[in-house]
């Protein structure tokens, strides 16, 4: 039978505040929403004027969970009050970053959740359309989502007057077809009016001018699964689960060569190793940890020296890596970092748009380089010429996809040069211990 | 031969309506996006760039700025006018206080910015960027079309990495095919999308499209393999590599093996500059290389490719002499003693008046002055006309009746006009130049666009509102809105409401207009608020000077009327001669008089009355003598006595005036041996007919026009620097004698009178010969 | 061509948006969920319905890598090998689903059964390795696991028992 199981975690390390309904059975219906107190904080911010709403959102610290970190209620506030052309929100649940898995969930076990958190946003920056746009893969999403947005509008949490407020709000998905780029905010706008995934120049900033030329707001389905609980328990509660700046919990994804994986709520601001070691239950096999990357695959990875880092956006970053997209790689002692680069290069040179000269040719050059390299026929200049690529794409692309390309791979090649020397040498993949001749 | 009837415009029913301006910053190729604009009026910002002061407007995009201060900053994927795409990353800049270096080609300056193009940090990003788009690019300049005029390889001599790291089979895709005219080689893109954006802002069709994505990503046409558009060329001229290749011209030549003059394109009214290129006396190529002239990089189809008539096989290239019922080839020297002789005769048998004369819409000024002063002065007689294509002489009448000055748009005021209307004509067909321009204006500057028209336009898809009337209603509509009929439908009262809240409108109008219509529309048009300017849109290179130089039964050069003796004087003391008082035949007439046997004797330049009058042929037979200066048989041509066989405009020099009223320098590009052009063949008809006249030169003629033709009082240098160069015309001519005397030869794109015919080019895309009939 | 539930759904998704063109993605994977692929007709269709010129949809098709223009299996099994998946062993139950059903990346069985594609992480990452096969999400792979299913799927199939 098809899994229709979001990969969940299960650690009693855990502060559930957004997976607090997860596992309650028939957890994304609205009767079991409604009776764990759901659609109160809608109705708490339909009370309140809507700068209000945004002033404890922004109190709150909640940062941004689709990977920048930018706080959350500042976003809103960008939002120009008076505007000719209508003002959207718009959901990211296109995740799609490599070894993140933790949106899936959300929408899979509290949809309602995630629709009272994005009608809370449209009250906030007076919008009035809302759209979630979901990865084409995961389809079954779109019918779970779909069920429970007739739900709420049946029962006038959508739609007209909501809730007798006045304010009406109309809110539906989108199904994206298998394209990373999509998942940055101005290339999915453009992928959400029928175009090419490409991402827009900036500024302007989708907040002044996103979808069809309006004001837009885009989070992600995290950032807004959190916006209700907010409301519901006030900014100050939310910031105090978290580290300074860095308000609440996040979901955490272990993935790789860890004994548990699974999806973890946890405070932000837990430290890195505790979650490997405790929540995780260590490295699989009890094998030696060599590296972990932090966030999804666009972070610098650390090295097994590195992690003793508080995961939050500031901690992180401090630590010459970031806390992404949540999604926390565990790497064994047994991993080539050789094959992980490349592994890594392929990704972003299938997922690279096109759009922009140094992210296209970047990534497909480093691509067939490390495919190369792994395969054994490495050159001496290799690794100065990869990371001089590497370090060309940086910050030269229209959009982050090229800085994601460009920074794990940086870092491999600095933490890990000695094994790409030794692939040199050899000749072959010491950890193969074979000529790969790979042809991807 | 083909059929040159104008056909229904581009099926525009089927075409999908343009959607909503998102008005989005770029990169967005398939929806008009805002590009920052500058705004000359604004107090100018202050910025520094390599520690030079610059002024400029605010909404200036720091490369412009440079530009301004003679700081070139490398750039593939900007182009001026087009959408901002901040793909190619070559114009990377350090800006102070940004963290990142910026494309300063979607920068706007700020005043107090501080910018460095030179930086090691910037010159070493320039050179990743090279070597980036030469890692799949094959370095096989020698053998590239584009060798030698190569964005490219123009940046990598200067800007380096000629070293490669690039140690990967580079990825491949084949050369393909998409249309006779146009090739694409996919190795060789380097994505700046150039061609998609130009196609799609600058040309409203749309043809091409972006295939798959990442490293994959590739230029795709329209029709599957196939491109199927307007065939201009514009993506060719403007891919800044050898990606996109020429049908006609691909791996013919070297650039640098060949000649290059800049001259005025011959097909219709706009007047483009182009630059032949001329290899061992053969056009090889036009387009307009140096960006010359107000139309840039632009040219259709015709102006780009349909220059090859030139090289036809056809072409006349020996006198023809009747003899024994058959055109037998001949000299010059029996064909022109034998023309004056047979004129002589007629003209002692039977009077001046039985001797007319038809004159060209693509000969230059210079040589229509003269045409008219040798039927005048030499012949004796006023008949003397050509196939009016628009109504310039009304509206000169019309103008000056209204005491308005400076009323006459130009070409380059109407890209940046506020408000159009456009009454009548299709100017994605007939005037493709000016669609351009109106396209432009909406893009660049907003503007609003109106149109009245009985047919479906293209420009449709970019106007703010429609007026759509029964066939042959526009004149109608035009007296409506004068008030001069009762017939006012709503339509016609927003259209006049919506033009009063506008603060100047440039009307341009088609042969719909004519007589007194034009009268009327100039009138109305000058109690619209601001400064409102007028167009008339006549077909061909110069049906404008045809009209200006007088070539008119009625009218003298600069619209003088032959009633009006101050003027005559004006011009008698030009050519110190008597014109003739009597106002002679018009063309109408004059053909009539040739049925009648009242016309003895016509003389017929550049003109083919049997096809663009359907005059019977054997009506020529009544004829005493026929003669025809010509480029190629037609139909007129076979029913002559003498065929003389004329000059191209690649192979004389001149002046031309377009629809607007500019005048533009034509010359000589290459010899075409046999033949002799229009003024060599007047200077020697006269001089054999006892008027010796001095002009040694066109250069001569011109001046005597610059000083003697009223409103062509214009600066020389002006006009030799390259300009167009606007006059000012004034006169009180006759009315107009009948309507039917004007016009269109309701060109398409593709056609162009005689000359289309005798192009490969031109026929190898003609509209007739698509499967599906256009659906952009 | 088309099915009329299908063209009702078309209507209805157009509706959802301010802009037609928006629904060009979802009426093009719901057209291919029904035909197979996206067809010259399906092409012709979307283009009409969502007011665009079918290259636009030739070119939204080829930007994203769940649209195809040409038939894939009745199946399309797609294994994710990004990094969680590959550090879970699915470089070798990729080779293994090529051995078990005999061919290669993005090919398809001959009896149009089976196509196999090596794809980007499909969000499973916490159940690596993983494989999509249409819609459907199978996780925590293993060869065997992979063997039993491809066997259940073809006693399904009435013509291929073999
Ligand atoms: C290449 C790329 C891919 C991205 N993918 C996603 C994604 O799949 N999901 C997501 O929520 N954000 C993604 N982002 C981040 C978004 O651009 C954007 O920052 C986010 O949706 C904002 O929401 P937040 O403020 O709630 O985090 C991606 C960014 C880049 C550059
Ligand atoms: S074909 Fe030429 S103009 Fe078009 S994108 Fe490629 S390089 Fe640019
Ligand atoms: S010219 Fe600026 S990015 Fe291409």
């Amino acid at each position: 039978m098809p899994g229709y199981h979001s990969p969940m975690g299960n650690s009693p390390l855990e502060v559930k505040v957004i997976s607090k309904r997860f596992g309650l059975p028939n957890s994304s219906s609205l009767d079991v929403f409604v009776q764990h107190d759901g659609y109160q904080a809608l109705k708490k911010a339909l009370a309140v004027k809507p700068e209000d709403v945004i002033n404890e959102v922004k109190n709150s610290g909640l940062r941004g969970r689709g990977g920048a970190g930018f706080n959350t209620g500042m976003k809103w506030s960008f939002v120009p009050k008076q505007s000719a052309k209508p003002k959207y929100v718009v959901c990211n649940a296109d995740e799609s970053e490599p070894g993140t898995c933790k949106d899936r969930p959300l929408m899979e076990y509290d949809p309602h959740q995630l629709i009272e958190g994005i009608v809370i946003a449209g009250y906030a920056i007076q919008s009035h359309q809302g759209f979630i746009y979901v990865r084409g893969e995961y389809r079954y999403l779109l019918d779970i989502v779909d069920k429970a947005l007739a739900e709420a509008y049946a029962a006038g949490f959508l739609g007209k007057n909501i809730q007798g407020s006045g304010f009406d709000f109309d809110l539906c998905t989108h199904t994206g077809a298998g394209a990373y780029e999509c998942g940055e905010e101005t290339a999915l706008l453009n992928s959400l009016e029928g175009l090419r995934g490409y991402p827009r120049i900036k500024p302007p900033f989708p907040a002044v001018v996103g979808l069809y030329g309006g004001p837009t707001v885009v989070n992600n389905v995290e950032t807004l699964s959190n916006v209700p609980h907010i409301l519901l328990n006030g900014a100050d509660w939310y910031s105090k689960l978290g580290s300074p700046k860095n308000g609440g919990t996040r979901l955490f994804c272990l993935s790789g060569h860890i004994a548990r994986p699974g999806v973890y709520e946890l405070p932000m601001g837990f430290p890195l190793r505790r979650i490997i070691e405790e929540v995780g239950g260590g490295v699989l096999g009890g094998k030696k940890l060599k590296a972990v990357i932090p966030g999804g695959s666009s972070c610098p990875v650390l090295t097994a020296d590195e992690i003793d880092v508080n995961m939050d956006y500031d901690s992180v970053a401090k630590a010459g890596s970031m806390l992404g997209s949540g999604g926390v790689v565990v790497l064994d002692e047994d991993t080539c970092m050789v094959k992980l680069a490349g592994r890594i290069m392929r990704f972003y040179a299938h997922e690279s748009c096109g759009w922009c000269i140094p992210c296209r040719e970047g990534t497909s050059w480093l691509k067939h380089l490390f495919d190369r390299f792994h395969g054994g026929a490495a050159l001496a200049n290799d690794p100065d010429t990869a990371l001089d690529v590497s370090m060309n794409i940086l910050g030269k692309t229209l959009c982050p996809l090229g800085d994601a390309a460009a920074m794990p791979t940086i870092s491999i090649l600095k933490k890990f040069r000695h094994e790409f020397e030794e692939h040199i040498k050899l000749g072959y993949c010491p950890y193969e211990k074979t000529v790969v001749m790979s042809e991807k | 031969m083909k059929e040159q009837t104008h056909k229904s415009p581009f099926v525009i029913l089927d075409m999908p309506p343009k959607q909503e301006n998102l008005h989005v910053p770029g990169p967005y190729t398939r929806s008009p996006s805002l590009s920052p604009r500058a705004n000359p009026a604004a107090e100018p910002v202050t910025l520094t760039i390599n520690g030079k002061e610059v002024k400029v407007p605010p909404g200036t995009l720091v490369i412009e700025a440079a530009k301004q201060a003679g700081i070139e900053i490398p750039s593939y994927c900007y182009y001026p006018g087009l959408t901002l795409q901040g793909a190619c990353r070559m114009c990377l800049v350090a800006i102070e206080k940004m963290p990142k270096l910026q494309t300063a080609c979607t920068t706007v300056v700020a005043s107090g910015m501080v910018v460095h193009t030179e930086t090691e940090e910037v010159k070493n990003a320039r050179k990743a960027m090279l070597e980036f788009l030469l890692t799949n690019h094959p370095l096989d300049c020698p053998v590239c079309d584009k060798g030698g005029e190569c964005e490219l390889q123009d940046a990598v001599f200067r800007y380096g990495a000629a070293e490669t790291r690039f140690m990967e089979s580079k990825l491949h895709h084949e050369e393909k095919q998409f249309s006779n005219l146009v090739y694409y080689d996919w190795p060789r893109c380097i994505l700046c999308y150039r061609c998609v954006r130009v196609c799609d802002e600058g040309l409203d069709v749309n043809a091409y499209g972006i295939g798959f994505r990442g490293a994959h990503s590739e230029i795709i046409p329209n029709q599957g393999e196939k491109l199927e558009c307007e065939e201009c060329g514009m993506c060719i001229d403007i891919c800044p590599v050898g990606a996109l290749t020429s049908g006609t011209y691909r791996y013919k030549t070297r650039p640098w093996e060949l000649t290059y003059t800049g001259t005025i394109c011959n097909h219709c009214g706009d007047g483009c500059k182009t630059t032949l290129a001329i290899r061992n006396n053969v056009i090889i190529r036009a387009n307009n290389r140096d960006h010359s002239g107000s139309n840039g990089e632009f040219l259709c189809v015709k102006g780009r490719f349909g220059w090859d008539f030139v090289n036809h096989d056809q072409r006349l290239t020996a006198p023809l002499i009747r003899k024994n019922g058959r055109q037998e080839t001949s000299t010059w020297e029996e064909a022109l003693p034998m023309v004056v002789e047979r004129l002589t005769a007629v003209i002692k048998e039977h009077g001046p008046s039985s001797v007319a004369v038809i004159g060209s819409n693509r000969t230059t000024n210079e040589e229509n002055y003269l045409l008219g002063r040798f039927a005048r002065t030499v012949l004796g007689t006023n008949n003397l006309d050509h196939h009016r294509t628009a109504d310039f002489s009304s509206l000169v009448g019309a103008l000056t009746a209204a005491d308005a000055d400076g009323r006459y748009a130009t070409i380059e005021d109407i890209a940046v006009a506020s408000s159009i209307l456009v009454v009548g004509n299709d100017p994605t067909h007939q005037h493709p130049f000016i669609a351009y321009q109106i396209r432009q204006a909406v893009r660049s500057h907003d503007a609003h666009l109106y149109l009245l028209n009985s047919q479906e336009i293209k420009l449709q898809r970019q106007a703010k509102q429609v007026v759509t009337v029964a066939a042959g209603g526009e004149a109608e509509s035009i007296r409506a809105l004068a008030g001069k009929s009762s017939t006012v439908s709503d339509d016609l009262g927003t259209l006049q409401e919506n033009l009063r809240k506008e603060s100047g409108t440039i009307i341009i109008f088609g042969d719909e207009i004519r007589g007194s219509d034009v009268t009327t529309l100039v009138q109305w048009g000058l109690t619209l608020p601001g400064q409102t300017r007028f167009v008339a849109l006549g077909d061909y290179a110069n049906s404008r000077g045809a009209a200006d130089m007088g070539l008119l039964p009625d009218v003298l050069p600069g619209y003088g009327s032959l009633a009006d003796s101050t003027a005559c004087a004006q011009i008698e003391s030009a050519w110190g001669a008597k014109i003739p008082a009597v106002s002679g035949r018009n063309i109408r007439s004059i053909l009539q008089g040739v049925e009648s046997g009242e016309i003895k004797a016509l003389l017929v330049f550049g003109s083919n009355p049997v096809k663009t009058f359907s005059l019977p042929k054997e009506h020529l037979g009544k004829l005493a003598f026929l003669m025809v200066a010509e480029l190629f048989p037609t139909e007129t041509s076979e029913a002559a006595d003498v065929v003389l066989p004329a000059t191209s405009f690649a192979e004389k020099s001149g002046t031309v005036t377009n629809t607007c009223g500019q005048v533009q320098v034509l010359k000589k590009t290459m010899r075409k041996a046999g033949t002799r052009s229009d003024l060599e063949i007047l200077l020697a008809l006269a001089r054999l007919m006892g008027h010796p006249w001095s002009y040694r030169t066109a250069d001569d003629v011109l001046r005597e026009i610059i000083a003697h033709v009223p409103g062509y009082a214009i600066a020389l240098p002006n006009l030799l620097v390259g300009r167009a160069v606007q006059t000012q015309p004034a006169g009180t001519p006759p009315a107009l004698a009948s309507t039917d005397l004007v016009f269109s030869s309701k060109d398409s794109l593709f056609t162009s009178g005689t000359v289309s015919r005798y192009s490969w080019a031109l026929n190898s895309v003609d509209e007739a010969k698509k499967p599906h009939g256009h659906i952009f | 061509m088309l099915s009329d539930s299908l063209l009702k759904k078309f209507d209805q998704l157009i509706a959802r948006y301010p802009l037609k063109r928006s629904a060009m993605v979802p009426l093009l994977l719901y057209a291919q969920d029904e035909v197979g692929h996206v067809s010259e007709e399906v092409i012709a269709e979307v283009a009409r319905r969502v007011e665009v010129r079918p290259i636009e949809v030739v070119e939204v098709i080829g930007y994203y890598s769940m649209l195809h223009r040409h038939p894939v299996g009745k199946y399309n099994v797609q294994v994710c090998t990004n990094i969680s998946c590959m550090l879970r062993g699915a470089d070798e139950v990729f080779e293994h689903c090529c051995k078990k059903l005999g061919i290669k990346n993005k090919q398809t069985t001959p009896d149009g059964l089976f196509s196999l594609e090596e794809v980007e992480c499909l969000g499973a990452c916490c159940g690596a390795p993983a494989m999509q096969i249409n819609y459907d999400f199978y996780e925590n792979l293993t060869p065997e696991k992979f063997d039993a299913l491809i066997e259940e799927l073809k006693k399904k199939e009435p013509r291929s028992k073999m």
